[in-house]
């Protein structure tokens, strides 16, 4: 067996006739890797040496954190279930919103070429926006608080289930919507009783997966201020008041822990 | 009756269930509502919208085409080293922590408690890693690198271990017996049944590092959020604009390329 990858290795057939091995491109695949390292290593000033001088400050922190402060919890309550309700109402209209869209995106449906390129285009824009981003130019015209984060989950939520919701569409049995179509029922009628039935629980699961997941980012958005328990979480990291930052944590990890579960539960029966 | 009706009363009577979903969940949406509020509307609030569009639609070009360290382009340059090396970093520590936690080699309790710890990784916010880093290593973009590492690692072992449990045995048992020893059943038995699938994992972490990456800056560890959230504060907004387009298309770019190169490793 031959090791050296860079020679090209022949196999002679019994008819005489030589097939030539085709040469692998992992020697330049991992040489472009090593020069990508080493340049990003340079530009972000990578060291080893400080991560091995200065790691136990991460360790005082997290041995901190990892004696939370029970007598904080009672302030919790109002943030946390603000972060719950900005992702909640974010969600559910973000899903409403998301079916016209979906809808003008399918090249299936519509016809016309230039509504659903740009349809599919404002959907990849949105995407393409960090949520936090998002969120920090929604506290600048919406003030600071809980309507901000709203605004901000309910735009993901357009992109990411719009996005899910128009490849269901594509991809939908078209029989029944042409025999449908044929019969004199408008788009909308035959859209309505042919497709929907059968992207609904894809969509709806969809929309409960992002519910879980805007949780998550619901709980960050505070640190720009909009609302929420992340509010809370940037004001005692600042103040390195650790303990009660594990606090926070323990009550975000189990909410999202309850949320999920419950979710999954759904999301299986849907299935 | 015809049968078509016959078949229509077949349907299944869940009329009960659909209320009580109804219900539900226009009772959680009233509750959630009163986060909607436009107390908080700054006076002026429309007239910044305004500018942000005007903003973001007259964007600064000198800053977009500016190739000193200031410029867009460096900034860029700079959040694309912190996201390339944090997932390098972090799938290189993700392996040995999938291999613990694959419920196929491991036994059950070492998984169980590897799990736990990294479903633990996985819920706390990438912020807080990159507030927590700051502290080790100063504000800059090393602490992004760290931060990507560590939040890398949950979701990009929870990956390799679905790969991991796929392993087709039969081969390795082949091997076996045709007397390969264990460093060639290795090579030969199991890499070339994992490398294109984690290589693909790895491609597609490194595409939401990146937007990750973006984010990190506003907390101070480097790359284009930090400059992006100084403009903002200064209303400087058609800064902010050639920032948000120079971060869209940078963005928009390395989701094409790393889908086709994910289909072309994964189709072989």
């Amino acid at each position: 067996m031959k090791l050296n990858p860079l020679a090209k290795s022949k196999i002679t057939l019994e008819n005489g006739k030589e097939v030539a091995m085709k040469r692998s491109m992992t020697p330049l695949i991992i040489l472009i890797g090593i020069v990508l390292i080493y340049f990003s290593v340079r530009i972000t000033g990578f060291s080893v040496l400080v991560i091995y001088e200065r790691i136990n400050k991460l360790f005082i922190i997290l041995q901190e954190m990892a004696k939370p402060n029970f007598d904080y919890a009672p302030k919790l309550w109002v943030p946390l279930f603000n972060t719950i309700k900005m992702s909640l109402l974010g969600s559910i209209l973000g899903a409403i919103v998301a079916i016209p869209i979906a809808f003008c995106a399918s090249s299936n449906i519509i016809k016309s070429r230039v509504v659903v390129v740009l349809s599919k285009f404002i959907l990849s824009i949105l995407r393409t926006f960090p949520t936090l981003i998002v969120a920090l130019i929604a506290t600048f015209i919406f003030g600071l608080g809980t309507m901000a984060g709203t605004v901000a989950i309910f735009l993901f939520t357009i992109a990411y289930v719009g996005k899910l919701l128009y490849e269901q569409i594509e991809n939908a049995d078209m029989k029944a919507y042409e025999a449908m179509h044929s019969m004199g029922l408008t788009t909308i009628q035959s859209f309505r009783y042919a497709i929907l039935p059968q992207v609904l629980p894809n969509y709806l699961s969809t929309t409960l997966f992002c519910f879980e997941g805007n949780v998550r980012y619901a709980s960050i958005l505070g640190y720009v201020g909009a609302g929420g328990i992340g509010l809370l979480l940037n004001e005692n990291l600042g103040w390195r008041n650790y303990s009660n930052v594990g606090m926070i944590l323990l009550m975000l990890v189990v909410a999202v822990f309850i949320i999920e579960t419950v979710s999954e539960h759904f999301r299986k029966k849907l299935m | 009756m015809n049968s078509i009706e016959q078949q229509l009363l077949k349907e299944p009577k869940n009329r009960l269930s659909t209320i009580i979903t109804t219900i539900i969940v226009i009772a959680l949406l009233l509750w959630s509502v009163s986060a909607f509020n436009l107390s908080n509307l700054t006076g002026n609030g429309l007239t910044i919208a305004k500018n942000i569009f005007a903003g973001l639609f007259n964007p600064n070009l000198d800053l977009l085409f500016n190739f000193t360290d200031r410029g867009v382009p460096y900034l860029l340059l700079e959040t694309m080293a912190i996201a390339f090396l944090g997932t390098v970093v972090g799938a290189i520590l993700a392996i040995p922590l999938a291999f613990l936690s694959a419920s196929n080699i491991m036994p059950k309790p070492v998984v169980f408690v590897v799990r736990l710890f990294l479903i633990l990784v996985r819920t706390i916010p990438a912020i807080v890693y990159g507030l927590m880093f700051i502290r080790v290593t100063g504000p800059g973009p090393f602490a992004g690198v760290l931060t990507m590492s560590l939040t890398s690692i949950g979701m990009l072992s929870k990956l390799y271990v679905d790969v991991i449990e796929d392993l087709n045995t039969g081969v390795l048992e082949s091997m076996e017996s045709i007397g390969c020893t264990t460093f060639e059943k290795i090579r030969f038995g199991i890499l070339p049944q994992l490398s294109a699938m984690f290589i693909s994992i790895i491609i597609y972490r490194f595409d939401m590092n990146l937007r990750d990456a973006a984010v990190l800056g506003l907390v101070g560890a480097g790359g284009i959020g930090a400059p992006l959230i100084f403009a903002m504060n200064a209303y400087k907004w058609s800064e902010v604009g050639s920032i948000l387009i120079g971060l869209v298309a940078l963005i928009l770019l390395v989701e094409f390329i790393s889908n086709k190169v994910r289909t072309r490793i994964v189709r072989g």
